[in-house]
């Protein structure tokens, strides 16, 4: 009876800790073998046959198809430069530049993947449709409330998240956090 | 007896440890909702199929770029190699290959491809071993990929850099085609509209 009881304890314990491990590691995202620059955070090797199990599970989970190494580089950010997490109810300002590409896009998505509905219908800013200060510079206002400019809104969600998708671009496996991948600033501004 | 409690702590957590790694591992095989099955049903096998926009209320896959036109071509290669051909849009477009397991193993982008028209071969490494080495050759200016699983996703992708080129966009994916390697095909009628299809 001891013996059963052990045993059972024993398995118990085995499962709670390799499941919950698996869960936790799968939805809290894989921390590890990122290319973390500022707050943004992308994995080029997801897009290549090197991804790691945990990459591979991520995205079998999610049901995406990552953007492949060749096509482009996804950074996504959800939180600001402070460590504070994205909040949709805040006025978010994106500002700067980015790292050297033929094109960009920057896409809002709420957590789970899904784009977020608004009244004007804008989920994002391509980097044709950018307007630029005469240096080159740009700045998004992500925010609940029109606002002058690029105006990207929230819809008003909790939480969010910004990919930056670069398409045609030199950053991938081999780079490193530094001055020829500068990217754009993200401070958020005020809050209600 | 608190020293057999704490072994049996212990042995538990080690065996956690295993069932952990035996999960993440094993996951991307059991999963139901990968990007593959979920464009099962909609992708037939062997033919390029344009994806609809991804909208707030409905998307196939989460994470997609809504500034691109989108399709996608299932692939079997067990009765043989696949043919692909894609029109470049006026902006950018890209070719991705993705295994069963939607493992990215080979991108392509117009200005890599350099032409008005991406156009390769899909095979697997035995079918590759096949070809004559002539044929390799004479066929020098066509590129072939080697796909590391029999089934697999190509996503085909084309940029609409501002609203108003949408269109333009996918008009260019409704001309892409892929299948079996045949004697070569006419030139397929372009399909400015897509066609409707139904939903789920």
């Amino acid at each position: 009876m001891r013996l059963l009881i052990g045993t059972l304890f024993g398995l118990a314990i085995a499962a709670i800790v390799g499941l919950g491990l698996t869960y936790l590691s799968l939805t809290r995202g894989t921390a590890f073998g990122g290319l973390s620059i500022d707050s943004w955070t992308a994995w080029p090797k997801s897009g290549t046959t090197d991804a790691d199990p945990y990459v591979r599970a991520s995205i079998a989970r999610s049901g995406r198809l990552p953007t492949a190494m060749g096509d482009g580089v996804s950074f996504t950010l959800q939180s600001d430069d402070e460590g504070k997490v994205l909040d949709g109810r805040c006025d978010v300002v994106i500002s700067g530049v980015t790292p050297v590409a033929r094109f960009w896009t920057m896409t809002l998505y709420n957590p789970d993947g899904a784009l977020v509905a608004n009244s004007t219908n804008r989920f994002g800013f391509t980097s044709q449709e950018i307007v630029r200060r005469s240096d080159g510079t740009f700045e998004i206002v992500v925010s609940p409330r029109a606002s002058a400019g690029n105006w990207l809104p929230t819809g008003g969600v909790d939480r969010y998240e910004l990919i930056l998708r670069l398409y045609d671009t030199a950053v991938g496996v081999s780079t490193k956090a530094g001055r020829e991948v500068p990217m754009p600033d993200v401070m958020t501004r005020s809050c209600p | 007896m608190i020293i057999r409690w704490l072994l049996l702590i212990l042995g538990g957590v080690l065996l956690g440890g295993i069932v952990h790694l035996a999960t993440v591992i094993l996951l991307p095989r059991t999963a139901t909702q990968d990007a593959y099955a979920r464009l099962t049903p909609i992708a037939p096998v062997n033919t390029v199929v344009a994806l609809p926009a991804p909208t707030p209320e409905k998307a196939i896959m989460p994470f997609m770029d809504p500034a691109f036109a989108s399709a996608v071509c299932r692939y079997d290669l067990s009765q043989g190699p696949l043919k692909l051909r894609v029109p470049v849009s006026p902006a950018y477009t890209s070719v991705s290959f993705y295994t069963r397991n939607d493992v990215a193993y080979y991108a392509i982008n117009d200005r890599a491809a350099g032409r008005r028209v991406i156009e390769l071969d899909l095979m697997t490494t035995a079918q590759h071993d096949q070809v004559p080495e002539d044929e390799e050759i004479t066929a020098a200016d066509r590129l072939i990929v080697e796909s590391p699983t029999v089934t697999g996703v190509i996503a085909i992708r084309a940029m609409a850099p501002e609203p108003g080129l949408m269109r333009a966009a996918q008009a260019a994916i409704a001309g892409a085609r892929c299948g079996t390697a045949q004697p070569e095909p006419p030139p397929p009628a372009p399909q400015p509209q897509p066609q409707p299809r139904p939903r789920r």
